[in-house]
């Protein structure tokens, strides 16, 4: 298990490599898309992997780390799903400005037009 | 008085006299300088309370500790050096202040004068009466910071505004070095207390560090006191107004340097590195300076070379190493104040009075200002060192500190005596052409103005300060004697040797060493009569020594070649190679931080492979690779395929115990492919061409491909490591333990995010509301381009027909999907959910009204004015933080509560549920806002974007 879930991060991350060195900006988006998920299942597979294991407290009493998920690296990502989402809207954004302004959607602004 | 009022007041006083002078009108010239004056007396008072104690051999501390926790005290104290130094600022300012009344004209800004020379006497004061070296390092810059604006004051003038910034570049960078030196001498030590510094000599000098230190410390002293070879920015300041000049290089700014080589002279000097560095700098100093005076044509540019020699000798008096030389260095320091800040002041008169300061043009004055020519005549007369004047005395004591130093075995010491008798010789020469020069010969007629006497006023502080230069020069033991003693003193200590003030010591060497350079330098001046009168700019055989050249040369290096140069080799134009090097470096960065250990696989046991995973994952990568695949000609495939793998990650939240994740993510992702979907029509068309490529296009893109290969292998490496080995016992079971018992919510994420960390989510909400604004800013002025603009071909017609049936569906499920936003909102703290998904459930409900009835739709029948729901939310969430401090809690501390509803159960009511209220109604808002923004595009009647400017005007274009 452990396996394949670092060869999928790998993969998403490795897509999303690639896709940042592109020269296209609508590319980039997608990248750093790909990437951002990545990054959040590897901080998240830093609290193992509870599978079964409750992550709401059962009863009204203090939890016991044994037996409930990890919710250090939950909240981490959480925070990191928001804030990633915002910059992608940023990028979006950015990218039909520059789309506009440049005429042309390459990250620098030039090179071969529409 | 008590110590702390008097000393705090001479440093505040100028301060607040600045403040005040700065907000005076530009005309007020009589009550600035009434003001600037009252201070400088004050101030004079002030140090002259403090002297009476230190006179009685005590030494008024006071202070004020402002980072104790640090061990940073602000500290003030006068022992009899800095009482001397203070004296000077204060009172030699006193003198500028009421010459410079007269000096500046009308037209100048005089606000901008008196502040400025006021802040400068404050920072001099905070300079010599600090008792941290830290502090004195800070005032240190602070003296820097305005000779740099006073020197530039006549902003209009290219040599003010050129010498200014060479002043500033010079005296700063030696600043730093000193600071440096300064904190290595606080880590010897053990303390920045000055006392404690002055009490641990041996320590200082028996350490390893001794010579770093030295030679940072005394950057920083020569560098400020012109010494050779960074003497160069002192004859370029004069371009300042000439009260400046003779505040400036007389008394303060260029004594600095000295200030800081007495006042560590006990604990640094005594070593040969000392003696080495001072005594070839101070030397060289003394000759070069005296020398290239000589062929001064502008009587100004003459005064600052001899300033700049004068400084040599008090630096050379400092490296021999010897207390009586110390004796002769401070008071040497004294004199040379007095007569070059009259000097100064007269030549301001000279300038003032004729329009000019050019040795070649001035001639005769004595005719036509007799008063000024008897005044400049005694102070040069001092300056050459003539008997019964004050520079006379201390040029004996300089005479005979050489001869006795000439006993050493070292080839520097024994060519003293000569040295000494040497400059004494220019001293005499380059005085004599001042007095000959401008106020000798037949009178001259071409003057810019007529000359004339004048003001009495204008003239009162020369004649101060010339009566200073005679009576210390005829009566020094009764006049200077008891000051001298005081600062001599408070260096040398118990080391005090005795020392004779006296006019007449009978006729021995000195005396003889005094009456050859006398007589040398008047034949030297008969000598150099025909060079001189040739007018011939430029030094003889120092003609290349153009240390102006060289700094410009310098600065011409360091900020245009090197500069263009480094850009060119180091920086790249285009995003893509920034990104690839930049994954390249994070890569190389992670090899470098595991190569010393290797990178093994853990030896915690894997867990079985679930078909199901394996089955979901391998969908997840195909839509990955897929999408980065398609993603440059199939951008809706892209989109779509993104989506796939969000989701795959969003399952795999669920799988292993993270629902709000899950629930997150989800939504997020919902969110997410609409938004692109609406950017994707602003995009340019682009159709598959199956072209050849270029074979480097090709050769590119495999390397990019092994580059992102090998990142997504090391990803994979470096997460299969973490995810086989125990994971450290980290703050997990703090939150886990207190969430309920604290926090009161049995959802432990959602307690992390708006109890424990909520500071954290507030900043965060801060930040999406933030974005929000920034695309709505940046929407405002949206140009599309000019294809862009029209209807979509996949639009036309009725496309509107396709959606019918699901339509009806979306807009019935509008309040459906509402309740659900509120459920998840209230159950947030002990179930999944919260504040961040309801608000994206919330905004989903909207966006489904915008597929379903087109913006247009959406927009005539519901408004739902996202920045009232932004500003709502961050107040609400603010507030609710603030509420803990109006009871007395740390901000953001909860209280919780549980309601109960009857039938429908309990309602957790902690303070945290207003909180997560405030996330709710932010992230709804902005979310709302970047989708209103970008959705009401396509209606607005676009104005295309003007055509892109040709790319030379691009910056960084095609260069």
């Amino acid at each position: 298990m452990e396996l394949i879930l670092a060869l999928s991060i790998g993969v998403l991350g490795g897509s999303g490599v690639w896709l940042l060195m592109r020269p296209r900006t609508f590319q980039l988006i997608i990248g750093l898309s790909l990437l951002s998920y990545a990054v959040n299942l590897f901080i998240f597979s830093m609290g193992r992997f509870p599978v079964g294991k409750p992550p709401v407290l059962e009863s009204a009493t203090a939890g016991d780390p044994a037996v409930y998920a990890d919710p250090l690296p939950q909240a981490l990502v959480l925070t990191a799903i928001v804030i990633s989402f915002a910059t992608t809207a940023l990028f979006l954004v950015v990218m039909m400005a520059a789309r506009g302004l440049t005429g042309s959607d390459h990250v620098d602004g030039k090179g071969r037009g529409s | 008085m008590p110590d702390a009022l008097y000393l705090s007041a001479a440093i505040g006083l100028p301060y607040l006299g600045a403040f005040i002078a700065a907000l005076l009108p530009s005309n007020a010239r009589n009550l600035e300088a009434w003001l600037a004056g009252g201070v400088a007396l004050l101030a004079l008072f002030m140090v002259w309370f403090g002297y009476a104690e230190v006179a009685q051999g005590g030494v008024p501390r006071a202070e004020f500790p402002w980072a104790s926790d640090l061990g940073l005290t602000f500290v003030l104290r006068m022992d009899g050096l800095a009482s001397v130094f203070a004296t000077m600022v204060a009172g030699i300012g006193f003198l500028v202040v009421l010459y410079a009344r007269y000096y500046m004209s009308p037209e100048d800004p005089i606000p901008r004068f008196f502040a400025f020379l006021l802040a400068f006497m404050g920072s001099m004061m905070g300079l010599v009466l600090s008792g941290n070296l830290i502090q004195m390092v800070f005032f240190w810059e602070l003296t820097s910071l305005f000779s740099f604006l006073l020197i530039g004051y006549w902003q209009h003038l290219a040599a003010a505004r050129d010498g200014a910034r060479m002043a500033l570049t010079v005296t700063a960078a030696g600043g730093l070095a000193l600071f440096a030196g300064v904190l290595l001498l606080g880590h010897i030590v053990g303390s920045y207390d000055i006392d404690q510094v002055l009490a641990a000599g041996d320590i200082i000098r028996d350490h390893p560090l001794y010579l770093p230190t030295l030679v940072l410390i005394l950057l920083g002293a020569l560098t400020k006191s012109a010494q050779f070879p960074f003497h160069f920015w002192l004859p370029q300041a004069m371009a300042a107004p000439t009260p400046v000049s003779a505040y400036l290089h007389s008394a303060t700014l260029v004594k600095a340097g000295i200030f800081l080589m007495t006042r560590l002279w006990p604990v640094m000097a005594g070593t040969d590195a000392w003696f080495w560095i001072l005594g070839t700098c101070g030397m060289l100093t003394l000759l070069i300076g005296a020398y290239v005076a000589i062929f001064q044509h502008d009587l100004k540019g003459l005064l600052a070379y001899s300033t700049i020699s004068h400084l040599g000798l008090i630096t050379l008096l400092l490296s021999l190493n010897s207390p009586l030389a110390m004796v002769a260095a401070i008071f040497h320091t004294m004199n040379h104040a007095t007569f070059k800040a009259s000097l100064f002041m007269a030549t301001g008169i000279i300038d003032h009075e004729t329009g000019t300061r050019d040795i070649r043009r001035l001639s005769g004055l004595n005719t036509s200002m007799p008063f000024t020519a008897r005044l400049a005549m005694v102070a040069a007369a001092a300056m050459a060192g003539v008997p019964l004047l004050n520079g006379f005395i201390s040029k004996e004591m300089f005479f005979t500190e050489a001869l006795t130093a000439a006993n050493a075995p070292t080839l520097l010491h024994s060519i003293l005596p000569l040295v000494a008798t040497v400059a004494g010789m220019f001293a005499v020469t380059y005085s004599l052409r001042f007095i000959h020069g401008a106020f000798f010969g037949p009178e001259a007629t071409d003057l810019p103005k007529k000359p004339h006497e004048p003001p009495q006023w204008m003239r009162l502080p020369v004649e101060v300060l010339v009566f200073g230069c005679m009576i210390v020069g005829i009566l020094p033991a009764a006049t200077i004697g008891p000051f001298l003693d005081v600062a001599v003193r408070s260096v040398l200590g118990d080391a005090t040797p005795a020392y004779s003030l006296a006019v007449w010591h009978g006729f021995n060497l000195p005396l003889a060493m005094s009456l050859v350079a006398l007589a040398g330098g008047v034949a030297l001046y008969v000598l150099l009569q025909r060079h001189l009168n040739a007018g011939v700019d430029g030094t003889p055989l120092l003609q290349g020594l153009d240390g102006r050249r060289i700094f410009d040369q310098t600065m011409v290096f360091l900020s245009w070649r090197l500069a263009r140069t480094l850009e060119r080799l180091l920086g790249t134009s285009g995003l893509q190679m920034q990104l690839r090097l930049m994954v390249c470096i994070a890569f190389l960065a992670a090899v470098l931080a595991l190569w010393p250990y290797g990178l093994r696989p853990g030896d915690v046991a894997m867990t079985g492979v679930d078909p199901v995973v394996l089955l979901m994952w391998l969908v997840g990568a195909g839509c990955a690779i897929g999408a980065a695949y398609q993603a440059k000609y199939h951008r809706l495939a892209a989109t779509i395929l993104l989506g796939g793998a969000g989701l795959v990650t969003c399952l795999t939240f669920i799988w292993f115990s993270a629902p709000d994740l899950a629930l997150t993510q989800l939504l997020v992702e919902v969110v997410t492919a609409v938004l692109l979907l609406l950017g994707l029509r602003w995009l340019p068309k682009r159709i598959e061409n199956a072209g050849a490529t270029t074979v480097p296009a090709r050769l590119r893109r495999y390397r990019d491909l092994g580059i992102a290969v090998m990142s997504g292998l090391g990803l994979a490496a470096l997460s299969y490591a973490t995810m086989t080995r125990v994971s450290p016992e980290g703050i997990s079971r703090h939150f886990l333990e207190r969430a309920y018992t604290e926090g009161g919510g049995t959802n432990v994420v959602n307690v992390i995010l708006v109890d424990f960390r909520g500071f954290d989510t507030l900043g965060e909400i801060t930040v999406v509301g933030i974005v929000a604004l920034t695309v709505f800013a940046l929407l405002r002025r949206f140009r599309p381009s000019k294809e862009s603009i029209g209807v979509p071909e996949q639009q036309h017609g009725n496309a509107q027909a396709w959606l019918r049936i699901p339509a009806v569906t979306m807009r019935l499920l509008f309040p459906v999907i509402g309740l659900v936003a509120v459920f998840l909102l209230l159950r947030g703290h002990d179930l999944p959910g919260g504040g961040f998904a309801a608000g994206l459930m919330m905004s989903i409900a909207i966006l489904l009204q915008y597929m379903a009835g087109g913006t247009r739709w959406v927009e005539d029948h519901i408004r739902v004015h996202p920045l009232r729901w932004m500003g709502v939310g961050l107040l609400l969430a603010a507030g609710t933080g603030l509420g803990a401090v109006v009871a007395g809690r740390p901000f953001l501390t909860s209280y919780f509560a549980y309601a109960d509803l009857g039938w429908l159960g309990k309602l957790p009511m902690a303070s945290a549920l207003l909180f997560d209220l405030g996330v709710f109604a932010l992230v709804f808002g902005a979310t709302v806002l970047i989708l209103i923004a970008i959705a009401h595009q396509s209606v607005r009647s676009q104005r295309a974007a003007p055509p892109p400017p040709p790319s030379s005007l691009i910056p960084g274009g095609y260069d």
